[in-house]
């Protein structure tokens, strides 16, 4: 296998100085340079920090580190999770630093700065951990791709398998600020379209402490879902805390959190998160394509990849293979490429890239196990269905001028 | 408001006592300090989320560490161990640097202390992580008891008792005794005081070991009930602060008392109207220094 790499690198770097001349006019600056920005030291660094670089150079490396004869290379640095800091960043990348593509942004705020300093300079953003909705609708850019999930998504997953279910009443604990509200209004609408019915709504400070008031009240309703609309700690501790006062552990009324990565799981531990239903775009252990990616992640990272840190790996794979079968490293011909590609590989499956930029694919509705099912560490879900992204993404929205034209 | 029951009233207001009773634990350690060392301590957040830390780092980390995974510092030794060894910390702390601010502006003290909370917090991440761990209350604390109106956890229970009685023996310590009688002289008249004979300088030492003492033991007894992050102290200090403004500087009982009512306050808010209630404690600060500018237990300079 290493042999063949090395020879298969060989030949590229042959072929390359052989066609040295050609390349550098398909690949601008002679490079093709992928920068990762995202937050290396805050709240959203565990999910998404140095991980997503790691998966970016599984990518890269898997490619033979070349792309038309021009070589990859790979930069990252923190926006702590501040607009300003990441527009500042990006637009020294893509003057001074060569970069032709950004990913990850865990804040939303950062991605749509970026995503329209990149329109103006003819560069790609692909936003693997960035879940707002604007991204796809009214600040949509024919240069960007939402390449994991987007929060209705992930609320239309979980609501409409738990209406399936019965679970027709619901309740929700909200985070107070924008994306709580987007969750929440997200996932209402799917449980009412369905034929559920809100019973209330608590929303709490952001970030909270001590979720007990809001959980007891939200028990209080009698609802059969708790849903959380908020995400990171503001989870965990509502989580937690339930569980102290026994809150969800019975069929009658379960807890669904609209967003958790794997990564809130294991700082959970299954004991407190046991039977809860959530859906994901990627689990390690999906499938045997899945888990050797992961098993590649994990060699250097000593933990499992989140959704969006292998989110990471995809977009930066997706995006070199668009560049070469393009010919081109120029952004409009890249992503009119990626358009018209089929994406599918150990972590994106059955994708298809609308012209809004919603990276349409299958999603995951997993339950957590109980600790005893659980065999190892991170071995933490039951998959439960795969939902076809049909049924769960968003139709194009009018507000995207994108969607208006096609 | 009409549909909330007599029984989820109740419920509310228990767990704002739960609440209070952090607030009441960790703005005495402040109020200590202040009172006799006249600074402002802000890494009283990160010396409460430190002995967190070390309770899980006892707990969960040392066994597999010295490759002996059953043992396990338990909680009840944690309880002690872990205030102790942040106490430790905190008085070379003061030692080595707060020592040399004593002369000179509060404000330089605030920067200092800020400055330290900033690189522990700092440290914590890098070797921890944000997400957090957690560790589960001894078995003896665990389950709910039936307290009539909710099923209320062992442990919190366990909380209330044990940082009350904490904050009585604290408030007796210092205004009751001969001990306190020393500690308060020491802020009036340090040079008289230390003509008969006491060594201020090891005395105050010791009296900010205590306060950080006492942010540790909350720090333990939070762990169980919060997720154990490099972030858990940084969010509570800025009403911790807010208590010690209301009560009054430097007043212990003022301190106390304000703890538990705030957190009363802030449980009701919570029924009442939710998204204000992280703002009520800051609202009832700005009314305590227009109407009582020296805090409600304090007195006017």
């Amino acid at each position: 296998m290493r042999s063949r790499v090395i020879g298969c690198t060989l030949g590229l770097s042959l072929a390359a100085l052989a066609s040295g001349a050609l390349a550098a006019e398909k690949v601008s600056d002679g490079v093709v340079k992928v920068g990762i920005l995202n937050d290396l030291s805050g709240i959203y660094s565990d999910f998404t920090g140095r991980g997503s670089a790691v998966a970016a150079q599984i990518a890269i490396d898997e490619m033979g580190a070349k792309v038309l004869g021009a070589p990859v290379e790979l930069v990252a640095a923190d926006h702590q999770n501040k607009p300003d800091i990441a527009a500042n960043l990006a637009r020294e990348w893509f003057d001074q630093g060569k970069v032709d593509m950004i990913a990850d942004f865990p804040t939303s705020s950062t991605a749509l700065a970026v995503m329209e300093i990149a329109k103006q300079k003819n560069r790609v953003t692909m936003l693997s951990a960035g879940v707002a909705m604007a991204a796809i609708t009214d600040k949509c850019s024919p240069l960007s791709a939402q390449w994991m999930v987007n929060t209705y998504a992930l609320a239309a997953g979980t609501a409409k398998a738990l209406l399936k279910a019965g679970k027709k009443s619901w309740t929700f604990v909200t985070a107070d600020y924008t994306f709580g509200h987007s969750l929440e209004k997200d996932a209402a609408a799917v449980v009412e379209a369905e034929g559920g019915k809100v019973l209330g709504v608590s929303r709490h400070p952001f970030p909270g402490g001590d979720f007990s008031s809001y959980m007891l009240k939200a028990q209080a309703t009698g609802a059969q879902v708790i849903a959380l609309a908020n995400a990171g700690s503001d989870t965990i501790n509502a989580v937690k805390q339930a569980a102290e006062y026994g809150i969800g552990r019975s069929d009658k009324q379960v807890i669904a959190p609209l967003l958790t990565y794997i990564t809130d799981v294991k700082s959970l531990g299954l004991a407190k998160a046991q039977d809860m239903y959530l859906t994901e775009a990627f689990y390690w252990d999906y499938d045997d394509r899945s888990r050797a990616f992961a098993e590649k992640y994990f060699s250097k990272m000593k933990r499992m990849p989140s959704a969006s840190q292998a989110a990471i790996y995809s977009a930066v794979l997706s995006y070199l293979k668009a560049i070469e079968a393009a010919g081109t490293d120029e952004a409009g011909a890249v992503m009119s490429q990626l358009r018209s590609m089929t994406i599918d590989d150990a972590v994106i499956r059955n994708g298809k890239l609308r012209a809004d930029g919603a990276l349409v694919h299958d999603l995951l509705l997993l339950q957590v196990k109980k600790p005893a099912e659980s065999k190892r560490d991170w071995d933490f879900y039951h998959v439960k269905a795969v939902l076809k992204g049909d049924e769960v993404y968003p139709k194009p929205s009018d507000a995207c001028p994108l969607n208006a034209k096609g | 408001m009409s549909d909330i029951t007599l029984q989820a009233f109740m419920a509310q207001l228990t767990i704002g006592l739960i609440g209070g009773c952090f607030y009441a634990m960790l703005s005495m350690g402040l109020a200590i300090i202040f009172g006799l060392l006249n600074i402002i301590n802000f890494t009283h957040g990160a010396q409460f989320m430190m002995a967190a830390f070390l309770a899980w780092i006892g707990l969960t980390q040392v066994g597999p560490w010295l490759g002996q995974p059953d043992l396990q510092v338990n909680f009840w030794l944690a309880l002690v161990l872990a205030p102790a060894l942040v106490a430790v910390f905190g008085m070379a702390i003061e030692r080595t640097l707060l020592r040399r601010l004593y002369h000179l502006d509060h404000l330089y003290g605030l920067l200092l202390t800020f400055g330290v909370a900033l690189v522990m917090e700092g440290g914590f991440r890098y070797v921890f992580g944000v997400s957090g761990q957690g560790y589960e209350p001894p078995e003896i604390l665990q389950g709910p008891v039936d307290v009539g109106f909710m099923l209320l956890p062992k442990y919190r229970v366990f909380v209330v008792a044990a940082s009350l009685l904490i904050c009585l023996a604290t408030w007796y310590l210092f205004e009751r005794t001969k001990l306190g009688a020393y500690l308060r002289a020491g802020t009036e008249n340090p040079r008289l005081l230390q003509a008969f004979g006491i060594n201020v300088p090891v005395m105050i030492t010791l009296t900010y070991g205590f306060g950080v003492a006492l942010a540790g033991i909350a720090g333990v007894l939070a762990a169980p009930i919060m997720q154990i992050t490099p972030l858990m102290g940084g969010s509570l200090l800025n009403i911790v602060f807010a208590v010690v403004v209301i009560g009054g500087l430097g007043s212990i009982l003022g301190a106390m008392l304000t703890g538990l009512g705030l957190g009363l306050i802030e449980g009701l808010t919570k029924v009442v109207y939710p998204e204000a209630s992280t703002v009520v404690v800051f609202v009832i600060m700005a009314l305590a220094l227009l109407l009582r500018p020296a805090g409600l237990f304090g007195r006017e300079a």
